[in-house]
C-alpha cells in the first residue's frame, strides 16, 4: 500500500459565533448513540461527549460579558503521541493513530479504571455508571454504524471516525485514492447553525482549519494565526481544537491565564 | 445479647471439639504402602481425562449448530445469473457493501415454483410469498464493535473472496453454522481448529489474523502503543 502523507485531523472553533444554542451536542448524542438517562440532574454522572461551557469575566453590569466554549475531545497529540490518556492506560484501551491524529477509544478493551479520566485535563472522558437505557423504540433508531456501550467503560468524543471510514469506502467506490474535504466533516460541525466550527485536515494546506490556524508544527502544533488558542496551551498536551476569540479576557481564560497571574 | 446467639455459641463450640475425633492425623502413614505406580496411573489417567474434556467434549459444548434457513446451492446459481457474483453480492453507490442478498435478487427468477426441487417450493411459498426476508446466518460475521470494509479490499486492494471465504462461493450445499453459544460469534471467526491451528487463509478470521496480513502489506500502521494497525481502522 502506498504511503499517503499522514493526516491530522483538528477543528477551529470560533467562540465570537458560538451562540450556545446547544445543537452541537444534540447532533453528537444522536449520532455517537450516547446514552442518556431519565434524571439528568447529576452532571457528574451524566454522558456527553461535547459539552457546551458558559465563561463569564466576572465583572459587574456594564463590563459584564459571557462566552460559551463548546468542548469536545481535543485528540491530543503531546509529543510524538503520548497524549496523556494514552500514556496512562494499561489496558492500551486507548490508542493514538499517527496516520489520522485521532485518539481511539475501544470499548470492549476498556475495563473502567479510570486513569484517563483522572489524566485528561479536559474532563472529556466519561464513565458510564450505567448501563444506556433507551426509551421504547428508539433502539431502533440508533446509529448502526458507532457501537454502543456498556456499563463500566469510558467513552469519548471520536470525531466521529464512522463517517471518516464510510467518507474512505465513497472516495475507493469512485475510484478516488483519498477523501476530499467535505467527505468527512463531524455531526457537530455540520449542525452548527452559526458556522462556528470548522473541521478538517490541519496537515493540508487546502484545507479551511489549516488556514484558519496556521499550525506551527516545529513548535508543537501552536497556532499562528491571531486571535487563536488552545485551552491549556501550557501543558504541552499539543491539542488538535483551537479556539478563536476577540476577547482578550477569553483567550486568558483558554490557558487559566488569570489564575497563574495572581499566584505570581 | 439473646438466646439466640447464645445457642449459636453452643453449637459452634460442639462442633469445634468433634474436630479431633473425626479428623485423623495418621493418614499419611497409610500412604507409604500405596505403590508409587498407582500416584502415576491416576495423574495419567486424569490427565487423560482432562484432554478429552478440552480438546473433544468441551469445543463440541461450546458451539451449537444451526442450519441455514434455505438449502442455497452457489454453484448452480452461478450458472444461470449473468453478471457472476455481483448479480447477488454488489457494491451499493456509497461503497457499502449489500452483503447476503436480499428477496429483490431473487424474485425475478422465483415468482413462482420453477423447479421439482422441495428447497425451492420452501423458498419460495415461506419467503417469496409471504414477502420474508430470508433470516440468513452469516458465517464471517464480526462483532458489531468491527468495522470492515468490502470496497477497501476487493475494489482497491483487489483481493479475491477466496482469500477470506473459502469456497462458499463455488459451494454446492451450506454448510451447518456454528454458534459460540458464550460470545454468541459464529465460528468462522475461531475457526474449526480449536487448537486456532490454521492452514488456509480463510480458516480463521480473528483479530490477528486481519492485523497479521495488514502488517505484512503496510495497511495504516500508525499506532503509537502497539506499533502495528490503528484500532480505529478496524473498529468503531
Ligand atoms: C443467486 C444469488 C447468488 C449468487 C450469484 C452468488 N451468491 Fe453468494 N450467497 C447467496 C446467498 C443467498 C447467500 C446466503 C447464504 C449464507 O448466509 O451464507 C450467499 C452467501 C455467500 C457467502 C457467505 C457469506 C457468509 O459469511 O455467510 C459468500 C462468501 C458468497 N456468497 C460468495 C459468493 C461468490 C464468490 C459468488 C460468485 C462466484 C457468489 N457468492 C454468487 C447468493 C448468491
Ligand atoms: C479481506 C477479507 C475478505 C474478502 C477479500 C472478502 N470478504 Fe466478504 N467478508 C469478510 C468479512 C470479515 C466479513 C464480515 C463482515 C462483518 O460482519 O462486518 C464478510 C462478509 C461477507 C458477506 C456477508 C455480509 C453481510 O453481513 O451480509 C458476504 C455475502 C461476503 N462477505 C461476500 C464476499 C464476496 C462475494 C467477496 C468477493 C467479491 C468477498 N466477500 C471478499 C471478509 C472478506
Ligand atoms: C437467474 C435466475 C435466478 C435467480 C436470480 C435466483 N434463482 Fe434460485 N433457482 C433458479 C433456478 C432456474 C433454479 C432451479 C430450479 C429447479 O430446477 O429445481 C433455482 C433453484 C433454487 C433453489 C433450490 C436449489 C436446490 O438445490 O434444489 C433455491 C433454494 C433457490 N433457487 C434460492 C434462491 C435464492 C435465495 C435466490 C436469491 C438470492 C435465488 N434463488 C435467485 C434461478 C434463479
Ligand atoms: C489477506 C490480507 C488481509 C486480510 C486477511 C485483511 N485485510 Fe484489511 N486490508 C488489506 C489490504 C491490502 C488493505 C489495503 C487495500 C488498499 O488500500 O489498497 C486493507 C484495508 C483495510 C481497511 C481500509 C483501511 C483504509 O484506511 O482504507 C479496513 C477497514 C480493513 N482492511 C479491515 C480489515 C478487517 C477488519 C479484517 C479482518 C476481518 C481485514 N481487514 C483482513 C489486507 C487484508
Ligand atoms: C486489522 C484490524 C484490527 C485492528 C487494527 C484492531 N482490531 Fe480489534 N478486532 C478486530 C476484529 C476483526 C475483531 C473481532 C474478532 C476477534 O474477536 O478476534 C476484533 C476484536 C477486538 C476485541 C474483542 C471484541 C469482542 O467483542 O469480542 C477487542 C477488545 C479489540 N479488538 C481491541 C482492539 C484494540 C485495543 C486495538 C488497537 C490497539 C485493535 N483492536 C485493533 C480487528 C482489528
Amino acid at each position: 500500500m502506498k504511503h499517503e502523507k499522514a493526516k491530522k485531523f483538528g477543528m477551529v472553533i470560533d467562540l465570537d459565533k458560538c451562540t450556545g444554542c446547544g445543537s452541537c451536542m444534540v447532533a453528537c448524542m444522536a449520532e455517537n448513540n450516547v446514552p442518556f438517562r431519565e434524571d439528568e440532574t447529576d452532571k457528574l454522572l451524566s454522558v456527553a461527549w461535547m459539552r457546551v461551557y458558559k465563561l463569564t469575566n466576572g465583572k459587574p453590569f456594564p463590563d459584564a460579558d459571557i462566552c460559551y466554549l463548546p468542548r469536545p475531545c481535543q485528540h491530543c497529540e503531546g509529543h510524538h503521541g503520548h497524549s496523556p490518556c494514552v500514556s496512562v492506560c494499561p489496558a492500551t484501551a486507548t490508542d493514538y493513530d499517527t496516520r489520522t491524529g485521532i485518539v481511539s477509544q475501544i470499548y470492549a478493551r476498556c475495563f473502567g479504571c479510570r486513569y484517563c479520566m483522572a489524566a485528561c485535563p479536559y474532563h472529556v472522558r466519561l464513565f458510564n455508571w450505567y448501563d444506556p437505557v433507551w426509551p421504547d423504540g428508539m433502539e431502533q433508531s440508533l446509529n448502526p454504524d458507532v457501537s454502543v456501550r456498556m456499563r463500566g467503560v469510558v467513552e469519548k468524543c471520536s470525531f466521529c471516525i464512522q463517517r471518516y471510514q464510510m467518507a474512505k469506502d465513497r472516495a475507493y467506490m469512485e475510484g478516488r485514492e483519498d477523501i476530499e474535504e467535505e467527505d468527512y466533516q463531524t455531526a457537530c460541525t455540520q449542525a452548527c447553525p452559526a458556522d462556528a466550527i470548522t473541521f478538517g485536515d490541519l496537515n493540508n494546506p487546502h484545507h479551511k482549519v489549516h488556514q484558519l490556524a496556521r499550525p506551527d508544527h516545529r513548535n508543537g502544533g501552536k497556532p499562528r494565526a491571531k486571535n487563536l488558542f488552545r485551552l491549556l496551551e501550557r501543558l504541552g498536551t499539543n491539542p488538535k481544537v483551537y479556539y478563536k476569540s476577540s476577547r482578550e479576557w477569553v483567550r486568558n481564560l483558554g490557558d487559566n491565564h488569570d489564575a497563574i497571574q495572581e499566584k505570581a | 445479647m439473646s438466646t439466640e446467639d447464645e445457642q449459636a455459641k453452643a453449637v459452634s463450640e460442639d462442633e469445634i471439639s468433634e474436630i479431633p475425633e473425626t479428623g485423623s492425623p495418621e493418614i499419611g502413614e497409610n500412604e507409604q504402602d500405596g505403590s508409587g505406580a498407582m500416584i502415576i496411573l491416576f495423574f495419567i489417567l486424569g490427565f487423560v481425562a482432562s484432554l478429552i474434556v478440552g480438546w473433544i467434549i468441551f469445543p463440541k459444548l461450546l458451539y451449537s449448530q444451526k442450519q441455514q434457513p434455505v438449502a442455497f446451492n452457489h454453484a448452480m446459481h452461478n450458472e444461470l445469473v449473468d453478471e457472476g457474483c455481483e448479480s447477488c453480492h454488489f457494491f451499493r453507490e456509497d461503497g457499502s457493501y449489500s452483503g447476503v442478498p436480499k428477496l429483490a435478487q431473487c424474485i425475478d427468477c422465483h415468482e413462482e415454483v420453477q423447479g421439482e426441487s422441495e428447497a425451492e417450493e420452501y423458498f419460495v411459498t415461506e419467503y417469496v410469498q409471504k414477502e420474508r426476508e430470508v433470516p440468513w446466518l452469516i458465517y464471517a460475521k464480526q462483532p458489531p464493535c468491527v468495522f470492515f470494509s468490502h470496497v477497501a479490499h476487493v475494489k482497491k486492494g483487489d483481493m479475491d473472496c477466496v482469500t477470506c471465504h473459502g469456497n462458499i462461493g463455488e459451494s454446492e450445499s451450506l454448510r451447518v453454522y456454528e454458534e459460540n453459544r458464550i460470545s454468541g460469534y459464529s465460528r468462522d471467526i475461531w475457526g474449526s481448529n480449536i487448537g486456532g491451528f490454521k492452514k488456509n487463509s480463510w480458516d480463521r478470521m480473528k483479530m490477528d489474523d486481519c492485523a497479521e496480513c495488514h502488517r505484512k502489506e503496510n495497511v495504516n500502521q500508525g499506532s503509537v502503543q502497539t506499533e502495528k494497525g490503528a484500532c480505529f481502522v478496524c473498529h468503531r
